[in-house]
């Protein structure tokens, strides 16, 4: 017992020792390492994290994403048929994987929550040598995930996000995003509301009670009063109330004539479901059809309201009913591998993956500040959206945006949205000051 | 006053919903002594017992069309149900009909489940603290979420009510109020099958002699044994009861919500604020706290109010359950020496 014994001075002296002991190497290491970048590749491939909802209210989305990025991993290393490499402008991309490494990929599940997504891109950077984080289904995600990688320095190419927040007050240098925002819908929507539902309008708001909720009320209000609406009331619902009955009953005695429901997902599915049962699409009001917006549409979630979207208007990034030769051969290619078209969340997340590699091949390195400023100001064809810049100032994608209908004849399960109109990309650039926000800078060395 | 008479019978609906969850909470709390925090998961299995009736309904016949292909270059499918290649018109009114038809399928259903739980997991709690028993409850809800989410996804399934109630009624006509007082049917359906259901456990439970001797057990379940009765046996049937009411109170949801894995979850809280309102172990503090904590919650969210109290539409059922715990510490109607031992 008594060799065990300890002075208190001995206890002193042995931790100072053994601090130094740990510290020392670290500090070497430290030091040898803040001459690079993080995670730069040095064997003959390179790592990608695929960071998607694989658990929670957006697993299914979270799926499609996933499916999306292997198949563009395939592609980048000139397996299956190669998909929008061929279609897209920039020819830099060989199908030797990127820079002649081949890619390999990591995934994570973000639960659709920050904090899981957070630690789940951190344990990509960190343990599994990710050069790139993408991914996400969220704007909370997208956000938190964000402010992580330009901390440590790690690109993040966004997946599905819509908040103005993502590149507008929490925009980052290391952080792009390809997928349209709550204010380009409002831009993209507003003359299309204007057309078809007449410029006298009152307009009752269902909000979601979140950041993206609030960023998308304030968008579609500001384009709607803008037309001569009046915004009757904006009530704002807890996330997941599940019965909106009694935020949906005041609404048929509010003299309103139009619905917005600013919801996503599983909000969305219920509170637009709930409205029709409630009668609000058989409905006349002030002489007029009573009618329902849902500004942000997605094919998936579309599914879960079935029949009750016929005829509803509202935005989305892409749908793989269009036309031209780039989505035509994206959805061939990935039907074919998996039996079902691409969602819009399978689009940008594809996308995004070429966009990241393409960069990396026209920098001629990996090195964040090069990819960074290949990114920005790029101009660029082919991959399903039209001619697209990636803006420098707040590294928001500036393409056309589609109005979308429920269509009310599909002709097969998938055939859900019905495109009114291709809003070009001219009538939804905005100046990215109005935001604010700071990019931050290019040359971080955090590992 | 039409805004008062809508936001009424919203928390009616609710109420109902609230009502019929915590009365099977209370009975098994009741009669097992178990805190049974796997009976949300209970209400989404009875939903998902329509949601499967419904898929097998709609088993489609896939015929290749080969002269039409999809934009990925395959054969077009041609689905058609069987049923209705099958049986034609009645395939099609079965199809149609799907959720309250299931009812038929759940109960037998939800009485085998509700009765392997309790034989199979939830005997061997009875001994156990309470900390134990909710433990082991909220696992067993967690693994019951995660296989329905394996198999069905994560997405809501939307179920459709009959074409005849999908419409809303227009209650204003019928008194003679304002043609702006709509309601939807089947949420009339709906508040009226809850009252049903909490008739009938209360006429089993009162006026059976079956039911009396469950809650002669309720009150001493020793005694009730020395008498010669197998009391473990009843509360067993009883635990199968309990896990009935809850999966037929899911059942006729699915057209109000469309069910997904994580439903249950989200009745489960407010259902025990419920019960431990309306008085641990009392029936009809159960069914009385479920309307009025809905009719609350339905009343708290009018424009008028939230425009003084933001948010207190979220909050205002825990505020009125402190409020009643503060004055009432049994609860409205709960009686001496419940979970004060």
């Amino acid at each position: 017992m008594s060799k065990l014994f300890m002075t208190r001075r001995g206890l002193l002296k042995a931790g100072a020792a053994s601090g130094v002991a740990l510290a020392a190497p670290m500090s070497f290491v430290r030091g040898a390492y803040a001459e690079e970048f993080c995670n730069l590749p040095t064997g003959s491939s390179v790592t990608l994290g695929f960071n998607v909802p694989q658990s929670g209210p957006y697993a299914d989305e979270g799926a499609d994403e996933l499916r999306a990025y292997q198949l563009a991993v395939k592609h980048l290393n000139g397996e299956g048929d190669g998909g929008m490499l061929s279609t897209f402008s920039s020819k830099a991309l060989k199908g030797n994987g990127i820079l002649g490494k081949k890619v390999e990929y990591v995934t994570g599940d973000t639960q659709t929550k920050s904090d899981a997504a957070r630690a789940s891109a951190k344990r990509m950077i960190e343990k599994d040598g990710a050069i790139m984080i993408t991914g996400g289904s969220s704007s909370g995600v997208a956000v938190a995930v964000q402010g992580l990688c330009q901390e440590t320095g790690i690109i993040f190419m966004a997946g599905l996000t819509h908040s103005n927040d993502t590149t507008g007050k929490d925009k980052k240098r290391f952080g792009f995003r390809h997928f349209f925002n709550a204010y380009q819908s409002g831009l993209a929507l507003g003359p299309i509301l204007a057309e078809q539902l007449g410029k006298e309008r009152r307009a009752y708001h269902l909000t979601a009670d979140y950041n993206w909720g609030w960023t998308q009320e304030e968008s579609i209000k500001n384009t709607t009063e803008g037309l001569g609406w009046q915004t009757v009331n904006a009530v704002r619902t807890p996330l997941g109330a599940g019965d909106f009955s009694q935020y949906l009953t005041p609404v048929l005695n509010s003299g309103a004539d139009v619905l917005v429901l600013n919801h996503y997902g599983k909000d969305m599915v219920n509170s637009l479901t709930q409205a029709v049962q409630f009668g609000m699409r058989a409905k006349q009001v002030n002489g007029k059809d009573f009618e329902v917006v849902v500004p942000l549409f997605s094919r998936l979630m579309a599914q879960g309201a079935g029949e009750n979207i016929k005829g509803i208007l509202g935005t989305t990034n892409w749908n793989w009913s269009l036309k031209d030769d780039a989505s035509a051969t994206f959805v061939k290619s990935f039907g074919q591998e998996y039996g079902a078209p691409p969602s819009q969340a399978a689009q940008t997340c594809y996308v995004q993956t070429l966009l990241y590699a393409d960069a990396v091949e026209r920098a001629g390195t990996f090195a964040p500040p090069e990819v960074i400023a290949a990114l920005e100001g790029f101009e660029f064809d082919g991959l399903g959206n039209g001619k697209t810049l990636y803006r420098a100032a707040d590294h928001q994608c500036m393409k056309d945006v589609l109005v979308v209908r429920g269509n009310a004849n599909p002709t097969s399960q998938f055939d859900l949205l019905e495109v009114v109109k291709i809003v070009p990309r001219e009538e939804v650039t905005y100046d990215p000051s109005i935001f604010g926000g700071d990019l931050g800078p290019a040359d971080v060395k955090a590992c | 006053m039409d805004a008062i008479l809508l936001q009424f019978l919203n928390g009616l609906d609710k109420g109902g919903a609230y009502a019929l969850i915590a009365l099977g909470l209370t009975l098994v709390f009741g009669t097992l002594g178990v805190v049974n925090f796997a009976h949300g998961a209970l209400f989404m299995l009875g939903a998902f017992c329509a949601v499967t009736f419904n898929k097998l309904l709609n088993l489609e016949q896939v015929v290749l069309d080969e002269t039409q292909k999809t934009a990925w270059g395959s054969a077009l499918e041609i689905r058609t149900p069987y049923v209705e290649t099958l049986f034609g018109d009645f395939g099609h009114f079965l199809i149609d009909y799907s959720v309250p038809i299931s009812i038929l399928i759940t109960i037998p259903v939800m009485l085998l489940i509700g009765i392997a739980m309790e034989r199979g997991l939830i005997k061997y709690f009875y001994k156990r603290p309470h900390a134990d028993q909710i433990l082991v409850t909220f696992g067993l809800a967690i693994v019951i979420q995660e296989i329905v989410k394996h198999y069905f996804g994560a997405n809501p399934i939307p179920q459709s009510a009959p074409e005849i109630v999908a419409g809303s009624a227009n209650i204003g006509a019928w008194f003679g109020l304002s043609d702006n007082i709509v309601y939807p049917w089947w949420r009339l359906v709906y508040f009226g099958f809850s009252a049903f259901i909490i008739a009938a456990v209360f006429s089993f439970l009162q006026f059976t002699t079956y039911g009396m001797v469950v809650r002669a057990g309720m009150r001493d379940s020793e005694t009730v044994g020395l008498l010669g009765i197998n009391i473990q046996r009843r509360f067993t049937v009883v635990f199968g009861l309990a896990a009935v009411v809850a999966g037929l109170a899911g059942v006729m949801y699915t057209p109000i919500l469309p069910p997904d894995y994580h439903m249950g979850m989200d009745f489960l809280v407010l259902s025990f604020v419920v019960v431990v309102v309306g008085g641990m172990g009392s029936l009809p503090g159960a069914v009385l706290a479920g309307f009025l904590l809905g009719i609350l919650q339905s009343f708290a969210s009018m424009n008028e109010i939230t425009s003084i109290f933001p948010g207190i539409d979220q909050i205002i059922i825990y505020l009125v359950a402190v409020v009643i715990l503060l004055t009432m510490p049994r609860g409205l109607l709960g009686r001496e020496g419940v979970m004060e031992e």
